[in-house]
């Protein structure tokens, strides 16, 4: 009898995919024995990327470290929603101490645990893309190239949310934030700044380097677990949207996510030791005005009459990055030639 | 209390000489202080280091401004930093150099003391000698227990050990020895002129 | 056993004897020599089960060390000056956490202008961030209360500040008496957290706190630094009696039962105070002083009774509180309120200043012979004409240029001649 293969696709929800799924593929959160690590009662706003991609990551590093677990965590929206005193959302051992210092005090339980010679408890270090990258961001290049073993997890919402959505190292160009307003002659977040975490974190070398989305959780899913089987420094970037600083619809979340992912603006890939090891190629490519439009803070390249020029810029980002990392199918990796030439020329000739 | 100030310049050894003068002391069964003044740590750059011996505790801080015994590591010092600010009269002074007082312009000067307590020693010589190195500090020190008789320089000799270990140790021991061998020397030929 | 060692040594072989778990380190002068001996004690193995991490700030270090005390585990850093304010935030969140982290401060002097050399600015800067301050006069003492702190903050559960004169102290030879593993082992047990991060039991430490319960919180860690009066006393009580001699407590009062006049004053300088008290007690003068051993908690009774009979106070201290006064005279003030005996206030010392025994003989001579005003802030060995000049400039002049480098102008610049 003739068979066909089908191909099965998560749109919108992963739900039919993961009845389709091997029981090992499944999610985490598909499991009766799930942590809850990030348990239910948090304070978060509807719709919040980084309350559903931290709940994803850290059940997934309790599967995978047997619920040996501890976690530093910086000053910010999910240190904030998480622990609403006398309430706490954990179940896990936690710590928060300041806005800049998660990877160093990270390090320092990682260095107890090693001194009492209880290397099988994992520690994590988490923040978002302020405590990350800019204030913290002495701390994680300390932390890196100590090597130290440390998972550090950055939630990426592009902007300082809690204290009213200011203007991060992270924020891209022409956003609306609450100083990078749509007005005067370059209105939103000005071209040529910005930090591109994953390949700062790749320059380190560390054993291993990973992006994600919340629109495809069981990547982040097995991003982290894989993350978990390495001893060293290790950075997970995770793209999550954020409805009320984005002035995007709450339950957009997943959409946009995906859609930063298929016009290509938001590079997935997996790196080791600073150099690509694979790539997530976009499935279906989407120009940047899709992704653009569903967001407020974009509303101002939209009206009358349409910055076109400004689109079309950051189309040209996205169309760099798609170079950059080859992510169209069947399309050479440059960023991965790239790297791997600049490792040698590191190295000397091998 | 015996008050010692030893001038230098950077990387010539002016601190571990007051440390090792110190330990030699204590070896002896004293109470001694050693510390140094920094300037921004350059070499080259003038430096100054005290030692303080006595037989009961030593509690006092500041540095010594009126020392009994002045050491001068580099004889390029004279004449641009007061060397000598506070001497007392019946102090000692070893300067290394290969030029006696008078070649040096010290002449006069040194007319106010006590003559068989100064003394030249060609301390960078018997190093470059002993060492290879123009480490003139070990050399200074053995000279300057052979004219003070503070410290033996059995004492110096094993305080030189215990810091370097070695051919390095035995090196600086032998220039130690050979500058207090000199010095004796010189003060027997003084005492039979 | 009696060895003759610089102070760094001594301070880095006490640690040594403490087992510390974590030591987080990153260079500053005059604390360097520190952290190196302890790097050679753990690479050796001498120091052993002890990560040593080489960190990227004082920041870091502070906040290695929270996280490593955090997870249970004895927590050690070292710093001065310019490192303890760049790691400001983290001291309070380690008060205010209720972590027993020991740390050494190698006190020297606040920039700007920079200052390589001592002072009490830094320290004293930090006064009321929640950490027990502890200060040395020599460096057997501060060897010695490097030991006591780490009993100190894991009964009270608050980290502690040994203070130490940065190259006075850090960088002299002296003889100390180090004490054996043995020794140390049975004075000071393991450490017993009140609280850690352990996945068999999992808890949140850090939430935020509003204003429901802030100030609850905040008056335990003040409960606690008052228990600490207590414990202070006892501490080194039994440390007397393990190791045979005296050393930190809250006061040490030397010569001032019967005195007159009392110098008060903290860390080194007061082995020069006690010879010139000595000195002056020759002349039939009675002259004592007090030194203040632990500055916070600040020992309020204890400095009243050592003080109260006295006719005049001078404070003699290496750090001020600008647009105000002394900070040390103060908090004396404080403590002898209600007392008529006038307290002088003297600021010596700072950027590394020698303080002399001829300046103190005169300065003490002034006092005695009402040359001085109570209350009005002295600043000792001045050199009012280069301050002069200075003013004078910057009243002809708006751009008068910066203050610091015109007076280095002023004073002229040791030349290098030919050799």
């Amino acid at each position: 009898m003739p068979h066909q293969q089908i191909k099965f696709y998560q749109v919108g929800s992963f739900v039919a995919g993961n009845r389709l799924l091997r029981p090992d593929e499944r999610s985490v959160q598909a499991r009766m024995e799930r942590s809850n690590t990030l348990t239910s009662g948090h304070r978060a706003c509807q719709g919040c990327g980084e309350a559903l991609g931290a709940r994803y990551a850290l059940d997934a590093a309790m599967r995978a470290t047997g619920g040996q677990l501890v976690a530093a965590n910086a000053t910010g929206c999910l240190e904030v929603f998480s622990t609403p005193y006398p309430e706490s959302s954990w179940q896990l051992p936690w710590l928060h101490s300041l806005f800049g210092n998660a990877p160093a005090v990270a390090s320092g339980i990682a260095a107890a645990l090693k001194a009492k010679g209880r290397t099988e408890v994992r520690v994590i270090g988490q923040g978002g893309d302020g405590g990350t990258l800019d204030i913290g961001f002495a701390c994680l290049s300390g932390m890196f190239e100590r090597n130290d073993d440390v998972l550090f997890i950055c939630y990426d919402n592009e902007a300082y949310m809690n204290t009213g959505v200011q203007r991060s190292s992270a924020t891209p160009p022409a956003a609306r934030t609450a100083n990078t307003k749509p007005v005067g002659p370059e209105p939103g977040n000005v071209f040529g700044q910005g930090k591109n975490a994953p390949l700062i974190a790749m320059a380190h070398e560390i054993p291993y380097v990973a992006t994600a989305t919340v629109a495809e959780l069981r990547d982040l899913e097995a991003k982290i677990e894989r993350a978990m089987e390495f001893r060293g420094a290790r950075y997970v970037h995770v793209f999550v949207p954020c409805p009320l600083g984005w002035g995007s619809a709450s339950k957009d979340t997943i959409k946009i996510a995906r859609l930063a992912k298929e016009t290509g603006l938001f590079p997935v890939f997996e790196a080791e030791h600073g150099e690509v090891v694979s790539v997530s190629k976009i499935r279906r490519r989407v120009p940047v005005e899709e992704y653009l439009r569903a967001q407020k803070r974009f509303a101002h390249l939209f009206k009358d009459p349409p910055q076109t020029d400004v689109i079309e810029r950051i189309q040209a980002g996205a169309d760099r990055n798609i170079r950059r990392f080859g992510l169209l199918p069947d399309e050479p990796d440059e960023t991965g030639e790239l790297m791997r030439l600049l490792a040698e020329t590191d190295r000397g000739p091998q | 209390m015996f008050q010692v100030r030893i001038h230098g310049r950077g990387g010539q050894g002016v601190v571990t000489a007051a440390e090792l003068l110190s330990v030699a002391a204590f070896s002896e069964g004293r109470h001694a202080q050693a510390f140094p003044t920094f300037g921004s740590e350059r070499t080259g750059a003038p430096v100054v280091s005290f030692c303080r011996i006595d037989d009961a505790e030593i509690r006092v801080r500041e540095p010594i401004s009126e020392p009994d015994a002045v050491i001068v590591q580099d004889p390029t010092l004279l004449h641009q930093v007061d060397l000598f600010a506070g001497l007392k009269p019946d102090g000692y002074l070893v300067i290394n150099s290969v030029h006696g007082f008078g070649d040096l312009g010290l002449g006069e000067f040194v007319e106010r003391f006590r003559q068989e307590r100064l003394l030249t020693v060609p301390a960078t010589d018997i190093a470059r000698e002993h060492l290879g190195r123009p480490l003139p500090n070990a050399a200074l020190l053995g000279a300057f227990a052979a004219v003070s008789g503070i410290v033996s320089p059995a004492s110096v000799a094993a305080a030189i050990r215990e810091k370097f270990a070695g051919d390095v140790g035995a090196a600086n021991v032998a220039a130690a020895d050979a500058a207090y061998a000199f010095v004796q020397d010189e003060i027997r030929e003084a005492a039979h002129a | 056993m009696r060895r003759q060692i610089e102070g760094s040594q001594a301070v880095a072989a006490a640690v040594a004897l403490c087992r510390p778990e974590v030591i987080s380190a990153y260079p500053i002068s005059p604390q360097t020599h520190i952290v190196e001996g302890l790097s050679d004690l753990v690479r050796t193995g001498e120091l052993a089960p002890c990560e040593y991490l080489m960190v990227e700030s004082e920041f870091a270090a502070l906040s290695a060390a929270i996280g490593a005390s955090a997870a249970g585990a004895r927590a050690y850093t070292a710093t001065a000056s310019q490192g303890l304010l760049y790691m400001a935030e983290a001291l309070y969140n380690a008060s205010g956490l209720g972590l027993p982290i020991v740390m050494t401060v190698a006190n020297r002097a606040i920039g700007a202008p920079i200052n390589i050399w001592n002072d009490h600015s830094d320290s004293m800067s930090q006064r009321d961030s929640g950490w027990l301050q502890l200060y040395a006069e020599t460096n057997q003492e501060a060897l010695d209360l490097h030991i006591q702190a780490f009993k100190l903050a894991e009964e009270v559960s608050l980290p502690v500040m040994v203070c130490m004169d940065g190259f006075i102290l850090t960088h002299a030879f002296e003889s100390v008496d180090i004490p054996t593993q043995d020794q140390v082992d049975a004075y000071l047990p393991r450490f017993e957290p009140r609280q850690v991060l352990d996945p068999a039991d999992p808890v949140s430490i850090g939430a935020m706190v509003g204003p429901e319960a802030f100030t609850e919180v905040k008056y335990l860690m003040h409960a606690a630094q008052m228990q600490a009066l207590d414990v202070i006393p006892e501490v080194s009580a039994e440390f007397a009696q393990a190791f045979g001699r005296n050393s930190g407590g809250l006061i040490r009062p030397y010569r001032s039962a019967d005195a007159e006049t009392i110098v008060v004053a903290l860390g080194s300088v007061l082995g020069t105070i006690e010879d010139v008290v000595d000195e002056l007690r020759e002349q039939g003068m009675k002259v004592g002083a007090v030194g203040i051993k632990t500055f916070r908690p600040y020992p309020l009774e204890e400095v009243r009774e050592a003080l109260g009979h006295a006719r005049r106070i001078v404070v003699l201290e290496k750090a001020f509180a600008v647009g105000l006064g002394g900070i040390v005279g103060q908090n004396v003030r404080l403590a002898l309120s209600g007392l008529p005996a006038p307290v002088y206030d003297v600021v010596a010392g700072l950027g590394g200043r020698p303080i002399t025994k001829q300046s103190l003989h005169t300065l003490l001579d002034d006092v005695l012979n009402d040359r001085l005003e109570p209350g009005r802030l002295t600043f000792l060995d001045i050199d009012w004409n280069l301050v002069g000049r200075e003013l004078q400039r910057t009243r002809e002049k708006r751009r008068s240029g910066p203050h610091a480098e015109n007076i280095l102008r002023d004073i002229g610049v040791v030349a290098a001649g030919p050799n």
